[in-house]
Parts: C-alpha cells; structure tokens; sequence
C-alpha cells in the first residue's frame, strides 16, 4: 500500500511538472502581450492593451489575418468537399484499384510540408503561377484534402448505406439522396474535416513562405516581425493567433463528441 | 441500382474524380517537377547529376544530414521518455470523468503555429528572458547562460511539441489496454512494477512506435524551430534547403537536397514499417 500512495505521489508530482514544461512559454507568450513597456522581459510593467492596439492599427498585420483567414475558409471548403465526394465515391461504389487509389489520395500525408511546398514552388515556376495567396491556397487543400477524406471515409458506416438506400427505395433521384440524406447524417465527420483543416490551414507557415510573395498570410507576417528581435507586438499577435487556433480546436472537438450520440 | 447501368458507372468516377485529379496535379506533378529539376544544371539547365554529388562530397552538407538525424534521434527519445509517465499518469491516475479536460488542456499548446511555439520559446530562453532573469535572481548563476540559439534551444522546443504528440498516441494505446491482462498478471502473483514491465510496457509498444516514426517525419522536415531557436550556428537539412532557394535562387540543388531528405524519410519507414500499421486500425 505505501508503495503504490509513493508512485501515486510521484505521479502527481511529475505531472505537475510536465504541465509546467508545457504551458511554460505560453504563458509568457500571453502574459508579456500585456506588457506595458517596449519589451517582453522580465519584470511583468503591465496589464496594458496597448500591444494589442498596435497589432490592430498595423495594416499588413490586419490584412495578412484577412488573408489567412480567407485562405483558411476557401481551402478548407474546397478540400472537405472533394474529400467528401471521394469518400462517398469510394465508400459506396465498387471501383476497380480502389484501395490504390484511396492510398493516392491518402499519400501526401506521409510528405513533410517543406517538400510539398518545394514540389509545388518549383512546377508553378516552370509553368509561369505567379507567387500569390491562390497559390497557398491550393498547397493547403493538397494538406488538408487526405484529412477530410480520412475522416469522413472512417466515418461512413453500414448503417448510413442503409438509411440512404432507404431513401433510394422510396424514389429519390441520387443528387436528392446526396444532399437531403448523406450530407445530413455525415455532418459531424465533415465539419469535423473542415475545422481541422481550417486549424491546419490558419497555421502553416512553410508553404505560404514559399508561394506568395506581397501579400501574405499572417505566420509569414509573424515570421518577417522576428527579425525585428523580441517584441510585445509580436506576443499580441502571437496571442490572437493562438486564440483563433483554440477556437477550431474547441469546435472540432465539439464536432467529433457529437459523432456518436448513443 | 434503380438508374440505368450507364448512369451508375460514371457516377461514382465523377465522385472520386475531382480529389484524384488535385492529388495528380498538385502533389504528384510537382514531385515529378522536382526529380527533373533536381537533374538540371542550376547555370545553363543541361542534364547533370551534379546535384547529387555536391550533397554526397561536400562536407557541410553531410553535417547538415548528420545534425538533422542526431537531432531527430536527441529529441526522439527523450520526448518518449518524458511522455510515456505523463500520458500514463494521466490514464492511470486521473478519475474517468476528467481525463477528456485533462488530456485536452495537456495538449492545448499543441494548436498554435511553429512560428508562434518556437517564438515563445525564445521568449522563455533569451539572455535576458524568464529562466535566465529567475536563476539569476535566485543567485544560482551570475552571468545569464547562452540558451538560446543554441542546440539545447531547438531540442526544447522540438520536445515540447512532441511530448504532447506522444501524450495523445500513447494515451490512446494505454486507454485501448485490455484490465483483464493487468488482473491476470495480479492473480499470478506480480506487483504492479512487475505488471507494468512485462504486461503493459511490451502492450503498449506499438503505440510508441507509430508516435516515434510520426516525430521523426515531422522533426526531421521541420525548418522553424531550428531557425528560430537554433539560429544559424548548426544546420539541419531543412535549413540547408531554404537556405539554396533564399539565397541563390538554386532551385535545382534545393531540389535534390529535399529528395534526399525525403529518401531518409522513406527508408526510415521501411525500417520500421513492420511495427507500423498506421494505414489499417
């Protein structure tokens, strides 16, 4: 008994600490956006909003954030619905090659984005794709679009083939089966599928490096805002993106709960 | 089915279609775009293997694989010997109810950007950062240390991010661990040490392998941590890349470097692929 209350003990204590290690610069991030003075070092001067004012009155900070949004938005809608339509396909119909052909889909899960991006910089120079958000853009539906259709591919059971050829039996035309019955019951795998890749879209840095070039998606902007050194604007910003993250993360989770109400 | 036979063969390759027409274009091309450029002379664009042979005789390019693999292997292990206890603390000790909360809030920080992590980090890590203000404030050192921009540095925050990515994987495994194997082991008389070396430990092994290879691949192609928190004393392969496309515009040598790096990826896979079974749960 005293040896398993000591392990128990060590248990709570080491955990502790591992919270600790991993909420350490976090909450330095956080806690020196609030920094009153010029640098976010010890000792704490605030709590001042002023860091978060100058993020909000820079213009490239607040169009980069428009940008990555908007680049997050349109990628993630395009990649959860061709993952959607190929999961269906895939699910529902006997093709020939199919398990090669979802291996395809699912490949550039194994890639390191360096190389996806690098792959994709190196045939838009050749073919003469300038430099732009669009061009991040269609990077991150390469990234995201193998999560949606592994998500919603998981998720297609026997029993959703069962409610949908109900609905076939009953006459519907197969667009009206798509829309008013699989999209329905599949909704919880596809907005799962779609906050994920909005979370993975909202952060990455090393494809929207690569392919754009003036305007940009704000962890560039945060990136180019580095060389200027340590900086309470950088944590304000650092701050909003990581709150935007959490958000996404919030709903997905919420998303996936939902999946199995039983 | 009820529609007419036609109808029902293209449907389904109209569905697939679209997702398998992007995957071509924009992720298999570009690998083809690569290969060939990697073959191209960056002066004058003939066919050479020059690429190749410049990553394979110039020193500083080996010690940049060398420092990569080194680094990945530093961070590989000590982010497994440090998660391994958490996640089974966090199993094992916390009540049913809150490990949801528990496990969410331990990899809370695993959502936010490389940029903004690693950025953190130096935060925590400068010369006149938190951790050097408080040893010096305690009197435990005089002179703030070097931390940042150094190896140290990049490991942190390398293992930083992947502690809470092994947390989940092994959390996952300990969690699908049958209590009936642990009983057995009780009733024949083992303690909960022995217990855990021969029963759980060996159980949840494959768990530790798929999170050990899932660290490798994304630790290995990482170029924001070792530029942010590393700085440019000791270079890593991904730095190596980044560093011909920014500087020289050497798309082609860039281009090899990331082959390279990808066939160390791949191999590494094959090494362990019999431990993996990633693709089929």
């Amino acid at each position: 008994m005293t040896m398993r209350a000591a392990i128990r003990l060590a248990a709570w204590v080491y955990a502790i600490a591992v919270y600790g290690f991993i909420f350490l610069p976090v909450v330095v991030l956080v806690l020196f956006s609030l920094q009153a003075t010029s640098f976010p070092i010890p000792p704490f001067t605030g709590p001042s909003l002023r860091w978060y004012q100058a993020v909000l009155s820079d213009a490239r900070l607040t169009s980069a954030l428009v940008n990555s949004l908007l680049v997050a938005v349109v990628s993630s809608l395009a990649s959860v619905t061709l993952g959607f339509l190929s999961a269906w396909g895939f699910a529902r119909f006997v093709l020939p090659g199919s398990a090669l052909l979802r291996g395809l889909i699912t490949l550039p899960l194994t890639v390191s984005y360096l190389i996806i991006g690098m792959g994709l910089l190196v045939l838009f120079n050749w073919v003469g794709v300038p430099k732009s958000l669009l061009a991040a853009g269609i990077g991150h539906v390469v990234i995201n679009l193998p999560l949606c259709f592994a998500i919603i591919y998981s998720q297609m059971g026997d029993h959703q083939i069962n409610i949908e050829r109900a609905a076939r039996d009953l006459g519907a035309a197969e667009w009206k089966v798509l829309l008013m019955v699989t999209v329905p019951v599949m909704s919880p795998a596809i907005f799962a599928g779609f906050f994920l890749s909005m979370t993975f879209s909202w952060d990455e840095f090393v494809i929207s490096f690569l392919l754009t070039r003036f305007e940009t998606t704000l962890p560039v902007e945060i990136w180019n805002l580095l060389r200027s050194g340590l900086n309470p604007k950088t944590n304000a910003v650092g701050s909003l993106v990581f709150a935007v993250s959490i958000v996404l993360v919030v709903f997905f989770e919420l998303t996936l709960l939902r999946r199995k109400p039983a | 089915m009820a529609s007419a036979g036609n109808n029902t063969r293209a449907l389904p390759w109209a569905l697939v279609t679209p997702a398998l027409a992007w995957t071509l274009l924009f992720f298999v091309l570009p690998f083809i775009a690569m290969g060939l450029s990697s073959l191209t002379a960056h002066e004058g664009g003939g066919f050479t293997l020059a690429n190749y042979s410049q990553f394979f005789t110039d020193p500083s390019y080996w010690r940049a694989m060398v420092n990569s693999l080194e680094m990945t292997a530093i961070v590989t292990v000590i982010s497994i010997l440090l998660a391994y206890p958490f996640a089974w603390t966090l199993a094992e000790m916390v009540p049913e109810r809150w490990q949801r909360l528990a496990l969410m809030l331990a990899v809370l920080p695993f959502w936010t950007s490389y940029v903004v992590r690693s950025y953190s980090w130096l935060l925590v890590l400068a010369q006149n950062g938190v951790i050097n203000r408080a040893l010096t404030g305690l009197g435990v050192i005089g002179e703030p240390l070097q931390l940042a921009n150094t190896r140290f540095a990049t490991v942190t925050g390398f293992v930083h991010f992947f502690v809470m990515l092994l947390t989940l994987t092994i959390f996952a495994n300990l969690k699908q661990l049958s209590p009936s194997y642990r009983k057995a082991a009780a009733d024949l008389g083992a303690g909960p040490v022995r217990t855990f070396l021969h029963v759980v430990l060996p159980l949840t092994l494959p768990g530790i392998m798929v999170g050990a290879f899932l660290t490798f691949v994304l630790c290995i192609g990482d170029y924001i941590t070792p530029q942010i928190l590393g700085g440019n004393n000791e270079l890593v392969m991904p730095q190596l890349v980044m560093m011909q496309i920014g500087r020289r515009g050497d798309f082609p040598l860039a281009s090899a470097l990331s082959i390279i790096l990808m066939a160390v990826v791949t191999i590494a896979y094959l090494a362990c692929a019999r431990w993996l079974k990633i693709e089929r749960a």
